[in-house]
Formats: C-alpha cells, structure tokens, sequence
C-alpha cells in the first residue's frame, strides 16, 4: 500500500456513511415483530407477507415489461445509431445530441413527454411509459457502444468490405462480434434503469399501471413497515448482483483485449 | 462527404453511393428518435413558459409574460433560493466527503482499487425510493441515531433529526455521492504523482503543494462532479418529500404540483426552465475551465 496513511479514515467512514443505511434495512427485514425500528426475534415473515402482496407483484410485472421493451428499442436503435456515428460521420454536434437525454434532468424530460403525449392525445400507461424509457436507455447504449467503436480497429471492417461482403454480412459478422459485449452492457444498463426509474413513470403512466417504483413510492409515503425493509432488501440483492455480473463480464471483455 | 470513412485508395462510385444510404440507414432511425421523445418534448413544453393556463388545465396559446412575474415574485423566489441553498449545501459536503475518499481510492494498489471503486456504484444502483426510505429509517425519533446517542448517554429525548433541512441535504448526499466520487477519482488518477512530489522537494509544504498542484489539475473533475450532484439534487422532489416532510418546497416539489395538481402547466414549465438554465450555465463554466486547463493558458 502506497502512503495512504490518514486517508483510510475518509475511505472507512465513507463506505460506513453508504452501507450503514442499507445494513440497518437488510437486518430489520428479518424482524419478527411488526416494528420498523426495533428488533423482536428473527422471521422471515415479512418476506411471506411480500410474496403474497398481489398489487406489488403487477407492479413487478408491469417494471419488467416496460424495462424488457425499451431495452429492445434502445439496443436496436442505440447501436445502429452508434455504429453510424463512430464509423459514418465525425459530428461532435451529433454525438452530444445522441447522448443528450442521458444528461437531461428527468423531471424536465418527464414534463416535456407529459406536454408531448398529451398534444398528440395518447393514452398514459406502460406503453408510453416504455417509449421514454427507451430514449435515456438508447443514449446510454449509444456511449458504450460507441465507446467501444472508436477503440476498434476499423480496417477491420473495411478489410471485410474490401473482399466482398456487403454492409449488412459485415456487420453481422464483424463488427457486431467487436460490440457484442458492449451491447450486452448497454442493455443491461438500459434494463437496471428502466426497472428502477421513478420521476418519468410518474409522470407518463396512466392511473391504472403501477410500475413497481410507483407502487413503493406510495408505500413508503405512508410511513415505515417492516414489509418494505423486506422488499428494500429483494432489490438490493438484485443490484448487488447485476453490478457484480456486469463488472466481471467488462473485466473479461478487458482480459480479452489484451 | 469528405467525413464518410473510405480510407481504401480505389475510388469506388458505388460503394460511395450505398454507403450514403447506409449513413442515413443508420443514423436516422436513432435521431429521429432522440428528436421525437426528446428534442421536441422538451421544446414544446418549454415554450408553455409565453402561455396561459386553460381554465381547467391544459394550455391557451396567447403570449404573456406572466409565469416570469409570478417565478421571480417573493414566494417563489424564496423557493428557489432555498432549493439553490439546499442543493449548494449538499453539493459542498458532498465535496468535502467525495474529495479525500477520491484520493484514497487512487492511490489503492490495483485490485483493491476495483473493489473500492465497485462499492462506491452498487449504492447508485439500488432503487433510489429504497436508499431515501433507509434514512427515514435511521433518522426518525424511534431510528438507529436516536437510539444509540440516547443508549451512550448523550441524549434523553430524541432529536428531532428527520423533516428537517438537515435531513433533506444529508439524503441528497447520500443520493448522489457516488457521482462526485466518480469524476474526481477520474480526474485524481490521472495525475502525476510526480508533479506533486517536484512541488514538496522545492520545499512547498503539502498544503501548498495541495493548493498549487494537486487541486488546480484535479479542477475540471471537480467541476463535473458538482454539476453532477447539483442539478439532480435541484429538481429533486423526492428527497424533500420523504426527508423533508413537505415542510420544505423545492423548485422540484412545485414543478411536480404544478403539472399533476395545479394543472398550471406553463408556470411549471417556468419553473423547469430555471433548472435547465442553470445546468446550460454550469456545463458552460465546467468547459471554459477544462479547455483552459488543457491548453495550458492562465490559471
């Protein structure tokens, strides 16, 4: 260890600052009482209590088919649109409008698609909610992609050209294998985000189609249970493990560069 | 069509003309997305800013300038004062945290660099719902706080720790730490040790080495991560809600009521306009300083 010397104490007290929270969470989730705050033996009833919440499991059901649809339309649209700037145009103008929606402030895009769907008289509901995902998901799939393109080799491509296949063989067969796990990320970036985003399904969903950030909102503003520490907990073993996959596949696209 | 990539020395006519095809092929499925869920949204709602409300909602398309008067009169200039307080507060303790973990982490032999690093994200990724409601957790009358500072003696009743301002910035740092880490750890790495070192073996002390190397270098990534922890946590609504107990407005909460409850739209879109004007300023400030920075001119 090179001279960390007192700055292990910044480090310690910051990981305790971000894991205190979620520890007390996880360990009041087990609590056999029904307070919030004070534990009373251990159980696993508030897990039993989730299983059998049916409106939070539609919630769930809803998440997933919106998080499932845009990330379709974010890979498909968000790595042609990648492929096409890194390989077809050198606009900087493009690329920062391309990957615009990742910078704009939610709340600002959940107004405008508000004022949008309205105008043009479309029903709220997953449908739309799905739609505006997919806009903030394929500019995140365009950065990684396109990320992933600039560091390819493009003679590659033009080799491949060169020797008679036409665009579409070429990008099946070479530079899609380059992007694949770029695409992989992105879509799982676009599936995490979509699944946990709040302020734009808040604003675009009809009244009848909680996703499941919307069913936990109304939860929690009601005050604290020991059912949502368990459903806390549930999400939090889902992040866990999605960070953790997706930080070993990016190490092994690594290893597999060199 | 200088910029279509045909580094191969054969002038081809053909392959020229499809690929003009596939550019287009390519490109405007994807911007034309951009453009319809996002470009044209956010025009459109900003341009609600020179309209009047309908009578019962929506939008009657005669100018005023009456959103602006109604922005800036005492209540809700003292909203957004108050939001831009807020936001400041937890963008510099957010800093103040961020900046020292950040240089910790760099200077961390590789593996547990990664580890650190890993740690610092998987908070990010967790429901944002879920990571505010843990504070309710921790900070109410019956929490965690409480509890132990009145089990070590220190107090007798509990202190009155959520619904407060305090609550409020603490939950927005807590938010968005790991996007001020990411930037300055980004920008600490790439540092040279060595500068650093040259600066104390001329005899500066290690503050102004700090102060005349280290924190002048490290600028444009401290930059990046205010703006990344400022302008969410201004129009966030959320925070103010769970933590704040609705006794504490931010430009975000009145956004929000005007849209879903008011059906003002146009003074809301007022209000949202405020938030992205301030965003365009701080990405303006952040480019100048880093374009300053990398051309070498005066600092």
């Amino acid at each position: 260890m090179r001279s960390l010397g007192w700055l292990r104490l910044p480090l310690a007290l910051c990981m305790l600052f971000l894991y205190l929270p979620i520890a007390v969470l996880v360990v009041m989730s087990f609590n056999g009482g029904r307070s919030a705050f004070t534990m009373d033996g251990l159980s696993l009833r508030w897990y039993t209590k989730l299983a059998g919440n049916g409106d939070l499991l539609t919630a769930l059901g809803n998440s997933l088919l919106v998080a499932t649809g845009a990330t379709l339309i974010a890979v498909v649209l968000g790595t042609t649109l990648a492929v096409g700037l890194a390989r077809y145009t050198r606009s900087s103008t493009l690329d920062a409008y391309a990957m615009a929606p990742a910078i704009m402030p939610d709340l600002v895009l959940a107004i405008g698609l508000l004022a949008f769907y309205s105008l043009i008289s479309m029903t709220l509901g997953l449908f739309s909610v799905m739609l505006a995902h997919a806009v903030f998901g394929m500019a995140f799939v365009v950065a990684v992609v396109r990320a992933r393109l600039v560091q390819a080799d493009p003679a590659l491509e033009e080799a491949s050209r060169d020797l008679g296949a036409g665009a579409l063989t070429t990008f099946r067969r070479v530079t899609l294998p380059t992007i694949a796990p770029a695409v992989i990320a992105g879509a799982l970036l676009t599936f995490t985000l979509s699944l946990d985003e709040f302020v734009i399904a808040f604003f675009t969903n009809g009244p009848t189609t909680p996703t499941l950030p919307i069913s936990i909102y109304s939860m929690v503003r009601f005050g604290v249970t020991p059912e949502i520490n368990a459903l806390a907990t549930v999400l939090l073993l889902v992040s866990f493990t999605v960070v953790i996959a997706s930080a070993r596949l990016s190490r092994r696209t690594e290893a597999l560069d060199e | 069509m200088t910029d279509l990539i045909s580094s191969t020395p054969t002038g081809r006519g053909a392959v020229e003309r499809s690929s003009r095809w596939e550019r287009a092929a390519l490109l405007v499925p994807g911007l034309g997305y951009v453009s319809a869920f996002m470009a044209v949204p956010v025009l459109l709602v900003l341009s609600y800013v020179f309209f009047q409300r309908g009578r019962f909602g929506g939008v009657v398309y005669e100018f005023t300038w009456d959103n602006f008067a109604r922005a800036f009169s005492p209540t809700y200039r003292a909203v957004l004062v108050d939001s831009l307080v807020i936001a400041g507060a937890a963008t510099v303790l957010a800093l103040l945290i961020g900046y020292p973990v950040a240089y910790a982490i760099a200077m961390l032999p590789d593996r547990l660099r990664t580890i650190a690093l890993v740690l610092v994200v998987i908070p990010f990724w967790t429901n944002f719902l879920v990571r505010t409601y843990a504070w309710i957790v921790l900070l109410s009358n019956e929490g965690l706080v409480n509890r132990s500072l009145e089990r070590i003696g220190v107090i007798e009743d509990p202190l009155t720790l959520l619904y407060t301002r305090g609550a409020v910035v603490v939950g927005l740092v807590y938010a968005y730490l790991p996007l001020m880490i990411l930037p300055l750890y980004a920008s600490i790495s790439k540092l040279d040790p060595e500068l650093r070192e040259a600066a104390t073996n001329l005899g500066a002390s290690r503050f102004k080495a700090f102060r005349t190397v280290t924190w002048p270098l490290t600028l444009p990534g401290v930059l990046t991560g205010c703006i990344f922890v400022f302008v969410p946590s201004l129009g966030n609504f959320i925070v103010p809600e769970l933590l704040g107990g609705g006794k504490f407005v931010m430009v975000g909460n009145v956004v929000r009521d005007q849209f879903l409850k008011a059906r003002d739209w146009p003074f809301g879109a007022t209000l949202a306009l405020v938030l992205i004007v301030v965003l365009v300023a701080l990405f303006f400030v952040q480019s100048r300083v880093s374009r300053r920075l990398s051309t070498g001119g005066p600092s």
